[in-house]
């Protein structure tokens, strides 16, 4: 009879590990779904337009007559709405972490990180039509020449929804620095700001340069905003006033369209879906290194 | 001169009523059991424990006639002058060389010549220039635990103190450099006020001039290490030191 009980519990406890192990590879066998998808129909679409035309030609018109398929033009846009966001999130970023971490008490530090993660629970449509109808308007006041689509009031609220990203991330890692770092600096006479800057932030730097790049490729595969008030226009141009096209923006573009299933402009959001995947992969492979290697020094 | 000293963390009191008076160009060692208060009253010492949230002190630490917890200290400047080696050995993750010049830096001197004197006399001071002169660029933590701990106090010396506080400098490092480090603290007598805390008694009878036992946050005894080793007034002094308890 006991012997009876106790099968039946091994068998159950058997049955949810094997559970628990199909939940874990669901996630993966999605991954790897994509990746072969993605690699299938980029494949058919590069049997028709050589590789070397669509990383060299300068425009790209899928959807017109006289076709080209330049990815130029999509990653320029990614490009540059990413760098403005890097330009805003980055100093605001660091500059709250190296306050939350080093300056602010503890009673501070646990009112203000939740807040500041707040902002990224905002929806990113709502952040896309800050851009397009609040930030837009109010610069034109100061750059008459700014487009009602364009690539700098895109940016700079993508910089402000990453903010926390950068901030949050680096604080942690400028936590992780040990404590005896510090008093060694204070020791020899260090103020708090030498403290912050000469000491922790170069201790912390690989993490947050993995923070940075963590950020970096979430701005590249941001689409809600681009798509709202970057404009539909790709073009090989750094001028931010000007409406432009990102990659994920095209990608909803095409979606929503009505292009047939099968053709080679339905083929081209396979192609492009691929090249920010890989771009966004490479940057999460170098944040994951990083990352490890500052574990690495401090364990 | 220390009169009167009263600690707290919190609420928890964690010395009572110290008096010490301890001797320019002397080695003060502090001894003890676990959790005596003897890491706390060191670390006062430079008003490091000012970086511990809930930390609060009362009485007076008189040095160069002044008290160093009024409140028109330069505490920047104090650290300066009363430089401070820790338990575990923290050099920066920098290069040697760096490790050593941050010191002056942050107080901006960066003439190349100034640092590079400063950081040979303070290696040698700390008995590690031999070993290291060859390849001061090398960064500090491929150090050995005991160069790295010579390092703390090579940097500690380096912006010119008149006092070296020694938090257990020896609980993480292997005989042979515990060795050194007792010879070098030997050395640093000469021109250097240095309080030592160490739970290792024999270290404490080997270095020390005067030693002061603590025990729950008070001062038990306080003299001359001979008579502390030798004599102990208080039976709890004679207990620890002949290993009853501790």
């Amino acid at each position: 009879m006991l012997s009876n009980k106790r099968f039946v519990l091994k068998f159950k406890e058997f049955l949810i590990e094997k559970l628990l192990f199909l939940c874990s590879l669901l996630s993966v066998f999605t991954t790897i779904g994509i990746i072969l998808v993605l690699s299938f129909e980029s494949i058919k679409f590069f049997k028709e337009v050589p590789i070397t035309k669509f990383l060299t030609d300068t425009q790209w018109t899928p959807l017109f007559i006289n076709k080209h398929f330049g990815i130029l033009p999509l990653l320029c846009g990614t490009f540059l709405t990413t760098l403005i966001a890097i330009s805003v999130a980055v100093p605001v970023g660091l500059i709250s972490a190296i306050y939350l971490s080093e300056y602010a008490s503890w009673r501070i530090r646990n009112i203000v990180k939740p807040l500041t993660e707040i902002l990224a629970a905002v929806p990113t449509v709502v952040y896309g039509y800050f851009a397009l109808l609040f930030l837009t308007p109010l610069l034109k006041k100061i750059i008459p020449s700014l487009s009602g689509f364009n690539a700098l009031s895109s940016g700079i609220v993508m910089g402000i929804m990453i903010i926390p990203m950068v901030s949050s991330l680096s604080e942690d890692a400028m936590r992780a620095v040990p404590m005896g770092l510090r008093e060694g600096a204070y020791a020899v006479g260090s103020s708090r700001l030498q403290v912050s800057l000469r000491v922790v932030l170069p201790a912390a730097s690989s993490g947050i340069t993995a923070a940075l790049i963590l950020a970096i490729s979430r701005a590249i595969g941001e689409t809600m905003i681009v798509a709202i008030a970057a404009g539909q226009q790709p073009r090989l141009t750094l001028n931010p006033l000007v409406p432009i096209e990102t990659i994920t923006a095209y990608i909803v573009q095409v979606s929503l369209g009505d292009t047939p299933h099968g053709t080679l402009e339905y083929r081209t959001i396979f192609v492009c879906g691929m090249t920010l995947f890989l771009l966004t992969f490479i940057l999460n492979i170098f944040s994951y290194k990083l990352k490890k290697r500052f574990q690495e020094i401090y364990e | 001169m220390i009169r009167q000293l009263n600690a707290f963390y919190t609420d928890k009191e964690v010395l009572k009523g110290i008096n010490i008076d301890i001797l320019s160009n002397s080695v003060t060692a502090i001894i003890g059991p676990s959790g005596c208060g003897k890491s706390t009253f060191i670390r006062s010492l430079n008003r490091i424990n000012d970086l511990i949230p809930g930390f609060r002190i009362t009485g007076e630490v008189i040095y160069r006639d002044k008290n160093i917890y009024d409140k028109d200290v330069d505490v920047d400047d104090l650290r300066r002058r009363i430089g401070m080696v820790f338990q575990k050995p923290n050099p920066f993750p920098k290069s040697i060389y760096e490790n050593i010049a941050y010191g002056l830096r942050i107080y901006g001197i960066n003439e190349k010549q100034k640092l590079d004197e400063a950081v040979e006399s303070s290696l040698k001071k700390a008995a590690l220039w031999d070993e290291v002169k060859d390849n001061l660029n090398r960064n500090a933590l491929t150090l050995s635990g005991g160069q790295q701990q010579r390092l703390c106090i090579a940097r500690a010396l380096a912006t010119e103190p008149d006092v070296l506080l020694l938090d257990e400098p020896c609980s993480a490092t292997d005989p042979i450099s515990t060795a050194k480090i007792e010879e070098l603290i030997y050395q640093l007598k000469q021109n250097y006020t240095i309080v030592i805390v160490t739970h290792n008694m024999q270290q404490a009878a080997r270095v020390s001039d005067q030693a002061g036992f603590f025990m729950l946050g008070e001062l038990i005894e306080f003299g001359k290490t001979e008579d502390i080793f030798k004599a102990p007034k208080d039976k709890r002094t004679e207990d620890y030191i002949t290993g009853r308890f501790g």
